[in-house]
């Protein structure tokens, strides 16, 4: 490779996430709603098979025997991390769609800081805590077996 | 600018003639890279030297008229605001910009924009409509005031947001990032009076409701009016309007003319003229 | 018809509940390990072993919360896919169509699943 006497200009990791095309705003997005939809699925089913509960201990216990083994331990899990996930980003979301933490209107200087740089915080902040919460689901399947 | 600065540039356009034309095409020109060159610098390069038929929209070529937004290497910028140094080395990949209909090469028919914009009442709402026609003083407005809409103001109404807005992307319906913004514009306007006439679109589906914050009409703002920015503060505004927590009020009154003018009394009389 | 103003209003609302409802629900079931909630799962063993489902089933607090996070879930869930398909499919009809659809469904699960709050309620209370 020739040696090149520019300024060093890779994007590094970042360029795996869209490079600097879009903000990381437009993939949590991205996700919540696919979340939403996946705990949507889960959840129209659910109600079905919990509702053996009002049959009594037998039939209760079929239905639990129906969705339980392997694939759907895995499903409950990603279950469980969708709603983490769609949960924290949905805190979020409620804060900053009602217009708090985006900060007041100001005279734009050029670079300029808009809405999505002053939320930025809360972002971060809700990737790590529901990070945070589907390492501790994870945790209480693992010291289950 | 170094001996390793390349000395010509790809310029990757996406060209379209109606009736000539079935879909879009990529065409590719070759020209001269020059210090402190922008994309629209290249375009016009193109179109005085190897392709007259190129076409698109210019006009001020320094950022404050908003005809010439395009998508460029995937994002959506202003042609004329955009160096190519800070594209890096490579392609200019130059297209029209995206959920706008083409009328040719890199021209979007952008009037649902503007028609969006129409609806939702971009002017200052009131009822006195005599005092707007024939004005009798100063509608009444401080600095501080000022800065709850001045921000937003600063749009060119380029269409860059609605290119970068996902919901734009499948919505015809949603007004989108530029006409929002304006409504919060002016109904943020201590001199409108206007709300309750914006709110019966806002309420409805062509409202901030399919807004989810992705946040990207914001990101690529070449003005720094920050759409996003507006539209959360408008939701805000509408919900608490729903529950009525709204606090109204009235649109900023007439300051008449000061009838009293004196002068100063210690400013010194101006020297005699000497021309 | 409710206007998009009142029911994003309330999309939020029910997302506030659900919040701390389905919160609630998740720890139960899948922190059991980690917190050990022994009021909530007397029985020891699984979250979902009848004997914890009947020592949750008998409590009124159950009984409502299961009712209140039923309705607000139905109505957030198909509210937001409400939202995702109006923004895909475009005709008046064809909207009209989709929101018929998913208010049968959901007002359709919200008596199914009330009922079987109400039916666990009774039959837990009598073991």
């Amino acid at each position: 490779m020739p040696k090149t006497q520019g300024y060093p200009n890779r994007l590094g990791i970042r360029g795996w996430l869209g490079g600097g095309r879009w903000g990381m705003e437009r993939y949590l997005y991205t996700l919540h709603r696919l979340t939403g939809l996946g705990l949507l699925v889960y959840f129209l089913m659910h109600i079905i098979v919990t509702s053996f509960r009002a049959l009594g201990e037998a039939p209760w216990n079929w239905a639990m025997g129906a969705v339980s083994g392997g694939v759907f331990k895995v499903g409950e899990y990603l279950v469980y991390a969708a709603f983490a996930f769609h949960a924290i980003n949905g805190i979020r979301l409620i804060i900053v769609e009602l217009g708090f933490g985006v900060g007041k209107p100001i005279e734009p200087v050029y670079p300029y800081r808009t809405s999505v740089d002053t939320q930025r915080f809360l972002a971060i902040g809700a990737l790590v805590i529901a990070g945070v919460l589907a390492f501790l689901g994870a945790l209480d399947i693992l010291m289950v077996e | 600018m170094n001996d390793s600065t390349p000395k010509e540039v790809l310029y990757r356009v996406r060209r379209f003639e109606p009736g000539r034309d079935p879909s879009p095409r990529w065409q590719d020109f070759t020209i001269p890279r020059t210090p402190g060159m922008t994309v629209l610098d290249g375009l016009w390069t193109i179109k005085q030297t190897l392709d007259a038929t190129l076409s698109w929209r210019s006009s001020c070529r320094m950022g404050v008229c908003g005809s010439c937004g395009m998508l460029i290497n995937g994002r959506a910028r202003l042609a004329c605001n955009t160096q190519l140094s800070e594209l890096g080395a490579g392609v200019v990949a130059v297209a029209p910009l995206p959920n706008f209909d083409i009328i040719r090469d890199l021209v979007p028919d952008l009037s649902p924009m503007f028609d969006s914009h129409a609806a939702l009442m971009p002017y200052l709402i009131r009822d006195d409509a005599a005092e707007q026609e024939n004005p009798t003083g100063e509608f009444a407005q401080s600095a501080e005031e000022l800065e709850h809409y001045l921000q937003f103001s600063y749009c060119i109404k380029c269409g860059c947001c609605m290119a970068a807005c996902p919901t734009v992307a499948t919505d015809p319906v949603y007004s989108g990032p530029m006409p929002l913004g304006q409504a919060h514009r002016y109904n943020s306007d201590g001199r409108d009076g206007g709300f309750a006439k914006r709110r019966e679109v806002l309420s409805g589906p062509s409202g901030p409701w399919r807004c989810h914050f992705a946040g990207e009409c914001s990101r690529v703002c070449p003005k720094g009016v920050d759409p996003a920015k507006a539209i959360q503060l408008m939701k805000r505004e509408l919900v608490w309007d729903y529950i009525r927590l709204r606090k109204g009020h009235p649109p900023a009154a007439v300051v008449p003319k000061p009838t009293e003018i004196r002068r100063r009394p210690n400013i010194p009389d101006a020297p005699p003229r000497s021309v | 018809m409710m206007r998009d103003q009142k029911l994003w209003s309330w999309h939020v609302a029910a997302g506030i509940v659900i919040l701390v409802l389905l919160g609630l629900h998740m720890t139960i079931m899948h922190l059991d390990e980690i917190l050990r909630f022994t009021s909530l799962n007397p029985a020891g063993g699984e979250p979902i072993d009848w004997q914890n489902v009947v020592a949750r089933g008998k409590m009124v607090f159950f009984a409502v919360t299961y009712v209140l996070l039923l309705g607000a879930a139905l109505f957030h869930g198909l509210y937001g896919l409400r939202n995702i398909l109006f923004e895909l499919i475009q005709g008046a009809g064809a909207k009209k169509a989709v929101s018929v659809l998913l208010i049968v469904v959901g007002l359709g699960l919200f008596v199914l699943g009330t009922l079987s709050a109400l039916a666990s309620f009774a039959l837990a209370r009598s073991l």
